[in-house]
Formats: C-alpha cells, sequence, structure tokens
C-alpha cells in the first residue's frame, strides 16, 4: 500500500543498522585489533579480508549498499526531530538526541575514513597494511578525529541496538527496556575499548 | 504573607489564530488552595494588567475540573499539563502560562486539538458494534488482560505526551504516542481485536507508529501514567507480525 511506505522504509532502516552495519563495525573493529598483536598480524588478517572472494560484491551489499541509505534517510530522519531536551531532560531523551548527533558525526567520519583509506587503495595511491593506519594516526588532529569517530560510531550502534529492541517489538517491559540499556552500554564500553585501543596502537606503538 | 497576598502570572497571549502572540503580566488576589484555572477565573472577572492596563479577559478551555477531560491542557512554568490539576501554591512564581506549542493556538491559551482526534480516525480506536441483527453479548475478556488495558482507557486525549515528543512538529507527520496506544487497547479488547488488523494497518500508515523515535518522553509526561512505551514497543511487534504475515501468508491475519 503506497501510505504505508513510510512504515517498510523506517524498519529496513532499523534492520540494516544491525543487519548488515552494526555487525560489519565489530568484525572491522575485531579485525583491526590485530594490529595490537603486532604488524605482521595486521597486515596478515587485513590482507585476508580483503583477499575474501567477490571482495567488491561484498563490499557492495554488505557495507556501501546498506550504510548509504542508512545515512541518507537517517539524516532526514535527524532533521526532522525537534530535540527539546532543555525543557525535557529525561536520559531516554538524551540518548535520543545523541543518537541523532552521533548518527551525524560518524557520516562524517566514515566519509572521510572511506576516501583516505579505500577509496586511496582502489586508486593504487595506498597499500593496504599497517603502515598506512600508522601515517595517518601519527598526526594528534587525525588520532582524535578518529577517536571521535570511532566512539560516535560505536555509541550509534550501541544505543542504535537498543532502538531496534524496541522497534521490533522485543523488549517492550519497561523492565526489559532498562536491562537492555545495560546491555547495550557494556556494548558501547567493550567495543570502543577494541577499537580506541587499536588507534592508540597505531598512533603510538603501544 | 505579604508574598502571598498576590500571585503574579505572565500569560502569552494571542488574538487570533494568525495574530502575533505577545505576553501581559496579571496580579491575582492570593486565595488559599487555589488552583491555574481559579486564578483565570479571576483574571476573567477583572481584567487589568499588572501596570492597570484594562484588556480583554484571558481565554481558556476547561471542562471536567477533576483531571480526566483534558481539555485544560496548557504549557505551566514550561511543562505541558492540565491546568486544573496546576495548584498555585505549588508553583514557584511568577507563575507562566502558555498555549501547547505543538497545536495551533485558537486564542490565548486555547488550541486546537483536532488532529489527536485524526489520528485517532487513522487507527480506528473504536469497536464497531452495530449489526443488522442482535449480535448478542460479546466474547469474554480475561481479568487480567482488563486490568491493564484499563489504564490505557484512562487517555483524555489532552495532548501533553504530543507537546513532549520530540518527533511530534512542523516537519514530520507522525501522529504522535496517544493514538498508538489506544490502538493498543482496542486491539486488545475481545471485540475489537475482530478489527485488529484495520487498526494495524493505521498504525502502519502515513505518520503512523514508525515516526516514534523512542524518546520515551511521552512516558515521562503522561498525567494520567499510561504505559505508552510499552503500549508503543507492543505496537511495533504487531505491525511487524502483521506485515510478516500479510506478505507471507497467514492465516493468523485477521
Amino acid at each position: 500500500m503506497a501510505g504505508q511506505r513510510d512504515f517498510y522504509w523506517r524498519r529496513l532502516h532499523s534492520l540494516l543498522g544491525v543487519v548488515p552495519i552494526g555487525i560489519f563495525l565489530v568484525q572491522h573493529l575485531v579485525i583491526n585489533h590485530f594490529a595490537v598483536y603486532g604488524e605482521e598480524s595486521f597486515n596478515k588478517a587485513a590482507g585476508f579480508m580483503a583477499g575474501l572472494p567477490f571482495v567488491i560484491l561484498l563490499e557492495i551489499f554488505v557495507i556501501y549498499l546498506p550504510i548509504l541509505y542508512h545515512a541518507v534517510l537517517g539524516v532526514y530522519i535527524a532533521f526532522t526531530a525537534n530535540n527539546n531536551v532543555a525543557r525535557f531532560g529525561f536520559f531516554r531523551n538524551w540518548m535520543f538526541k545523541l543518537q541523532r548527533l552521533t548518527g551525524l558525526i560518524t557520516i562524517v567520519f566514515i566519509a572521510w575514513h572511506v576516501w583516505e583509506t579505500r577509496v586511496q587503495i582502489g586508486l593504487g595511491n595506498a597499500d593496504l597494511d599497517y603502515s598506512l593506519m600508522e601515517g595517518i594516526l601519527s598526526s594528534p588532529f587525525m588520532f582524535w578525529f578518529y577517536v571521535i569517530g570511532v566512539v560516535a560510531a560505536v555509541f550509534h550502534f550501541a544505543n542504535g541496538l537498543w532502538s531496534f529492541f524496541v522497534t521490533w517489538g522485543i523488549t517492550q517491559t519497561p523492565k526489559s527496556q532498562r536491562v537492555m540499556t545495560y546491555v547495550a552500554l557494556f556494548i558501547f564500553f567493550a567495543v570502543s575499548y577494541i577499537g580506541v585501543r587499536t588507534l592508540i596502537q597505531f598512533a603510538y606503538g603501544v | 504573607m505579604a508574598e502571598h497576598s498576590t500571585v503574579e502570572f505572565i500569560i502569552t497571549r494571542q488574538d487570533s489564530p494568525d495574530s502575533k502572540p505577545y505576553e501581559e503580566t496579571f496580579h491575582v488576589p492570593y486565595r488559599k488552595n487555589m488552583n491555574v484555572i481559579s486564578a483565570l477565573m479571576e483574571i476573567q472577572k477583572n481584567p487589568v494588567t499588572a501596570d492597570g492596563k484594562e484588556t480583554t479577559p484571558v481565554a481558556w478551555e476547561m471542562s471536567c475540573l477533576e483531571e480526566v477531560c483534558g481539555a485544560c491542557s496548557m504549557v505551566i512554568n514550561g511543562t505541558p499539563r492540565q491546568s486544573c490539576a496546576a495548584l498555585v501554591d505549588q508553583l514557584e512564581q511568577p507563575i507562566r502560562l502558555e498555549p501547547m506549542s505543538t497545536f495551533p493556538v485558537v486564542r490565548d491559551l486555547i488550541v486546537d486539538r483536532e488532529r489527536m482526534f485524526d489520528a485517532l480516525k487513522q487507527v480506528k480506536a473504536w469497536i464497531p458494534l452495530d449489526g443488522t441483527h442482535d449480535l448478542g453479548p460479546g466474547p469474554r475478556m480475561p481479568e487480567n488482560k482488563r486490568q491493564w488495558a484499563y489504564e490505557l482507557s484512562k487517555c483524555m486525549t489532552c495532548g501533553v505526551c504530543l507537546e513532549a515528543c520530540p518527533n511530534v512538529n512542523d516537519k514530520s507527520d507522525f501522529i504522535g504516542p496517544a493514538a498508538l496506544s489506544q490502538a493498543r487497547l482496542f486491539n486488545s479488547h475481545p471485540t475489537g481485536a475482530m478489527h485488529a488488523s484495520e487498526r494495524l494497518e493505521g498504525l502502519m500508515g502515513e505518520g503512523g507508529i514508525a515516526g516514534c523515535g523512542n524518546s520515551q518522553n511521552c512516558v515521562q509526561v503522561c498525567p494520567k501514567g499510561i504505559p505508552l512505551t510499552t503500549s508503543i514497543a507492543a505496537m511495533n511487534r504487531a505491525t511487524n507480525l502483521h506485515a510478516f504475515r500479510s506478505f507471507f501468508g497467514s492465516d493468523e491475519a485477521l
């Protein structure tokens, strides 16, 4: 039904945020964490991922298209909200605002990150290895840009997972939603650690 | 006490739907246990501003005076609530009264809540009973279900949840939390459940349940304590199942 298009677009938006984007985010940060075990470990792991069969198709259908869709509709959603935390400073209202804010930060970060790594590698201007990231992150500005980008992306994922559970009608009772808040908080700290720890390794070699 | 001899009100006024809002200050003689409505009645009797200027009486809406009709909702010191239940002794002075900003202003503190009634029509928040012959008594309702459904039935369409919702605004067509919860109320009723799909279709329509962004302000501000976010999550599940059942096919679909 034509009048129900919004419903299906929004459900697709919610689904894609977790499957595949959320799964990809965690996988990406975990694989990168090989850097902490040494340059060779990282190069081996990154080489394995880059050498997957049909890698360009995997990238297009699992990463690029879902993120592009999620980003475009997400920006629309973010700008159709009238944030009102000044009047209604409840915890969930703050999460609502931060979800939209981190989404926008994440888009800027991802656009830059993809341009600087995947696109440059594709154009033959850079090689996918440890030294590429080491070169980028040895600049303190880029290090903090990456820290903010990664933490924003992880927050957006963790809090988005909380909303996902409501949107799909899994957590209905206030109690289950509260428990899910703690689960999301744990995911936020754990995945942020995995990501930021890797950045520190690239930037400072420790 | 001297400070209690009068109560200061700063009221946002507007002469017509299209005119510009302006503020007027009033000093109302204090009476014990007075509420915002009794103060507005004083202003109506003697419409003179604090600096002695004669003005028109402030217009507002009211009906039940016991927080069950929802007509007298307004923003009092920044909080949307019913003015009948707002006791002057419990409010910080000066007391600021504004119309709810989500709705078009008719005059002064009177707003037009018609969009809420349109939303109830969209989700078919009623139970069709009429037949061409006596349909007899409906199916019975389990007591525990009746108890939670009763809580949902306390909704008075007052508009406070829409006022607090960040997604109910000019830029979006979201119908707001109240109607989503009413769809759940009527779908939980054994007779109403016979038309459950029609209400779910309404929820899936334009401005429907997908417009919710889970800020959960609604459940915090609802003067009747209705578990609005539980209703929204329940209707999320119901609309998802309905969407799957209608697409893939199911005998469970109503």
